[in-house]
């Protein structure tokens, strides 16, 4: 989804009920600014080719 | 006024080691000099607006118990009766950490100080307040609308930097030697950059974390800002150590730079980081001015995927922020600043798919970064993009293309911090022009090859960090 248009509209009416938000219409576009910001970032990182031994970086030390 | 309070008063205006080597000598009492700076944040914050707490009373009995502690002949700690204060994200015992919110005001008095805060009393420190800075730490700007834009010493219309952005314009401005801020993707050394002083942003899980507001606890480093690298270092030692509120902090032994600093930079191998750190206009200009100084002006080192890196950590910070503050954002979001407010509602809803790349990404490029190191001992990269923007400002143009400010801003550090790199910031004043940082990047555990370099370009003239009004640098 990364590499054609991103209709961040539709995705926060699906995604912020998920969270439990209610997004106020005077944040809205603040917030589709913002997530379009993210998943062009994200297409940056989605692109790039990661061998399967590429852990997440985090240790968990129990 | 007393020849006395005059004596104070002049060394209060100096840096945190002269202040503790005459607190030590005897040649000025700890009270004294608390007052003195007491006298300077009254008199110099108003205009400036960096602290949004000043603990005068706390600052009074610390520095009393120094001079008992001295009088009764024991050794009152190497950095006796130095005035500091720390980013309002770090606790501070019988005080409401805010951490730049309006929400957080309602939270009751911290218990306990934080653990850097605790280990810099324990040195014979005097903590005279809290700082101004971005809501949650989320920001390079600190324009926060609660309580007001951190003004920047050498340019009050201008931004401090952020998100420590009271904990860069208070050192810069003479008010204190010594401040603490955090960093998670460039919060110390934006603000280094801009304000033209020195910042220390240690190797990630290097300095306990206790008692300091998380952001994003991937990536959240403390450290020092100061007007010395001497001085940083001092800080820096101090705060060394382990911490079980801290499950990051890695538990490192020891291992005191400022002993250090006097072998120069005499075997480091240094080169100046290319590609997407190529940097432009004063950017590039102060790296050249670091590089040529340090002999290293043709030695280029390509970082691979930089951009990208940049990238994950902006993901990282989006969701793991977004996440922290779900509750909030859920049941009263019109309370949070509008400056962070939009972004922490999109970072709620970042695909997982997302974000565990960009954590596997930072293992890709943690190793390729690693093999850098094989070749050199530090790197040399721009700290910001350009000198101070005004407040307000909501693009910046580089290299004639033109991009959104405050994002931006954060362009050079993101990558670096986001594999939790020690970096020292250091202050280049090109000639009738506003400061800006260069970043002195070490290996991981290395801070002492950062603060080494810092300490010699500082010796030989290159990086100063004088007090804007005073004429000279402190």
């Amino acid at each position: 989804m990364t590499d054609r248009a991103f209709d961040a509209e539709a995705y926060v009416d699906a995604a912020a009920p998920l969270v439990g938000l209610t997004i106020d219409p005077a944040h809205r576009p603040g917030v589709l600014l913002n997530l379009e910001r993210i998943a062009a970032m994200a297409a940056l990182v989605m692109d790039f080719p990661l061998p399967d031994e590429a852990e997440p970086a985090p240790v968990f030390r129990p | 006024m007393t020849a006395r309070s005059a004596i104070g008063k002049d060394i209060a205006s100096g840096g945190a080691l002269a202040i503790a080597a005459a607190v030590r000598a005897g040649q000025a009492s700890a009270v004294q000099i608390a007052e003195a700076a007491l006298a300077r944040i009254e008199a110099d914050d108003p205009a400036l607006n960096s602290f949004t707490t000043v603990t005068a009373e706390r600052a009074l009995a610390e520095a009393r118990a120094v001079d008992a502690r001295r009088a009764q002949g024991y050794d009152p700690g190497p950095l006796a009766g130095v005035p500091y204060a720390v980013k309002n994200l770090f606790d501070i015992a019988g005080i409401t950490t805010v951490a730049g919110s309006k929400i957080d005001a309602e939270r009751p008095p911290a218990a306990a100080d934080a653990t850097a805060v605790r280990r810099l009393a324990e040195a014979g420190a005097v903590l005279v307040g809290a700082l101004n800075m971005d809501e949650y730490a989320y920001g390079f700007t600190t324009e926060n609308t609660h309580y007001g834009p951190a003004r920047n010493p050498h340019d009050r219309d201008r931004i401090a930097g952020g998100s420590s952005g009271g904990s860069g314009n208070a050192v810069a401005g003479g008010l204190v030697p010594l401040s603490l801020g955090s960093d998670t993707n460039g919060s110390i050394r934006v603000p280094a950059s801009l304000c033209g002083i020195f910042g220390l942003k240690p190797t990630y899980g290097r300095l306990g974390r206790g008692g300091a507001r998380p952001f994003v606890a991937s990536l959240d480093h403390v450290g020092p800002l100061a007007r010395s690298a001497a001085d940083l270092a001092a800080a820096y030692d101090a705060m060394q150590g382990p911490d079980p509120r801290d499950p990051a902090c890695a538990g490192r032994p020891v291992e005191p730079a400022l002993p250090q600093l006097a072998r120069g930079v005499d075997r480091l191998r240094i080169a100046v980081a290319g590609g997407h750190f190529a940097g432009a206009g004063e950017a590039a200009e102060a790296v050249a001015t670091v590089a040529q100084a340090l002999g290293v002006a043709t030695r280029t080192i390509e970082v691979p995927e930089a951009a990208r890196a940049r990238a994950a950590a902006f993901i990282i910070t989006a969701s793991e922020g977004g996440n922290l503050h779900l509750s909030d954002l859920r049941t009263r979001a019109a309370d949070f600043d509008s400056m962070t407010r939009d972004r922490f509602l999109a970072g709620t809803m970042v695909p997982a798919a997302w974000v565990i790349q960009a954590q596997r990404f930072r293992g890709w490029f943690r190793e390729r970064v690693l093999e850098l190191f094989r070749e050199v001992d530090v790197l040399l990269a721009p700290a910001t993009p350009c000198p101070a923007p005004r407040i307000g400002q909501e693009t910046i143009e580089i290299d004639g293309v033109e991009v959104p400010m405050r994002p931006y801003l954060g362009v050079y550090t993101q990558p670096l911090s986001f594999i939790g790199l020690p970096i020292v910031a250091v202050p280049v004043h090109l000639p009738g022009k506003l400061p800006i940082g260069v970043q002195v990047i070490a290996a991981p555990w290395r801070e002492a090859d950062g603060l080494r370099i810092a300490a010699a370009l500082e010796r030989d003239g290159v990086v100063t960090a004088p007090v804007p009004g005073n004429g000279t640098a402190a």
